[in-house]
């Protein structure tokens, strides 16, 4: 017999995720999901941010990886929360795993959480994880022909941060192809062009933080 | 790979299924997979015959329906295929906002 189901095939994990959004929106905290491939610059990004953001914004980091605690070691120097998940060989971080680490944090004590997924730019794009908004990392040496060989995580993402923009000059990055083919796929993405290695806009970065904290706390 | 992940929600429903309707084996899982949705559909049925060996789903066929990408565009209204993953309205420059096409569902399950 054929029975009629309908049901999304990762219902549960987005069950879980809009849980865990509920309960942290709940304590005003602003949570973005940090992807891009690795080596992409996504905990040189977290390093500026902490360095910029210490004393202003109270900050808890949870830091995807597959096997080992570096980048949660890289965080923990500035005096951050962090919180390790080891996904031990998964290429994704998905909703449960962040719901079981989450009372590890201060929740009541924080603004801002930056969730860090595992270094990949297909498989994080399908799972929610809580999150208000998702940031992908996309890097000049990458090329600019990634938004369109992975549209779904630039789709997915609210912002594009296109970093190492320093390294333009020694590449055949070509940048306004690069805006225009994420715009193209997601007309209302907010792209930003930084350098993490020489600061330049980073204050743009900044300032998207701010205003999704401000805009939580209503 | 997060395509076992995907083999692994899929089967989960499909024992819930099994249960509340007393069947003992599945004979094929109806899937509406949609043309933007992260997944490799070799590599999705790659996963599921490894996984469901020796359930009550092991031999039970994936058959797999594509849902286009379509959308309905934010200011003129006007819906249509979206070719090139271009979500700027052809006609007026809107956005196009997905109507269809980001599915990752199980649509029926064949069970005996």
């Amino acid at each position: 017999m054929e029975v009629k189901v309908m049901k999304d095939i990762l219902g549960e994990n987005d069950d879980i995720a809009s849980k865990i959004h509920g309960m942290l929106s709940g304590k005003k905290i602003f949570t973005i999901n940090l992807m891009g491939s690795p080596g992409s610059g996504k905990t040189t990004l977290l390093e500026q941010t902490m360095k910029a953001l210490n004393g202003e914004l109270r900050m808890a980091v949870i830091e995807g990886d597959l096997f080992t605690s570096k980048d949660a070691d890289r965080i923990s120097k500035y005096g951050v929360p962090v919180v390790q998940i080891n996904t031990t060989g998964g290429c994704h971080l998905e909703a449960p795993m962040v719901e079981k680490v989450l009372a590890k944090l201060d929740l009541d004590n924080t603004d801002l959480l930056v969730i860090e997924n595992v270094g990949n730019l297909v498989c994080p794009a399908e799972f929610a994880i809580g999150e208000d908004e998702k940031v992908v990392v996309l890097s000049v040496t990458e090329g600019n022909d990634k938004p369109m060989k992975y549209p779904l995580i630039f789709k997915e993402s609210a912002v594009s941060v296109i970093n190492k923009i320093d390294l333009v000059p020694y590449t055949d990055f070509d940048v306004n192809q690069a805006v225009d083919d994420i715009t193209t796929i997601h007309p209302s993405a907010r792209v930003l062009s930084v350098s993490c290695r020489t600061g330049e806009g980073i204050d743009g970065w900044l300032d998207y933080l701010r205003e999704g904290v401000k805009r939580k706390r209503g | 790979m997060h395509e076992m992940s995907i083999a692994e929600g899929i089967l989960g429903i499909v024992k819930d299924y099994a249960e509340q309707n007393d069947a003992s084996k599945v004979a094929s899982v109806g899937l509406l997979i949609g043309e933007m949705a992260g997944v490799e559909i070799d590599s999705l049925e790659f996963c599921w015959k490894s996984l469901v060996r020796g359930t009550l789903a092991d031999g039970a066929e994936l058959v797999i329906e594509r849902v286009p990408l379509v959308g309905t565009c934010d200011s003129c209204g006007k819906e249509r295929h979206i070719e090139h993953y271009n979500f700027i309205c052809p006609d007026c420059g809107g956005t196009m906002i997905v109507k269809s096409g980001r599915e990752l569902r199980v649509n029926y399950i064949d069970m005996e």
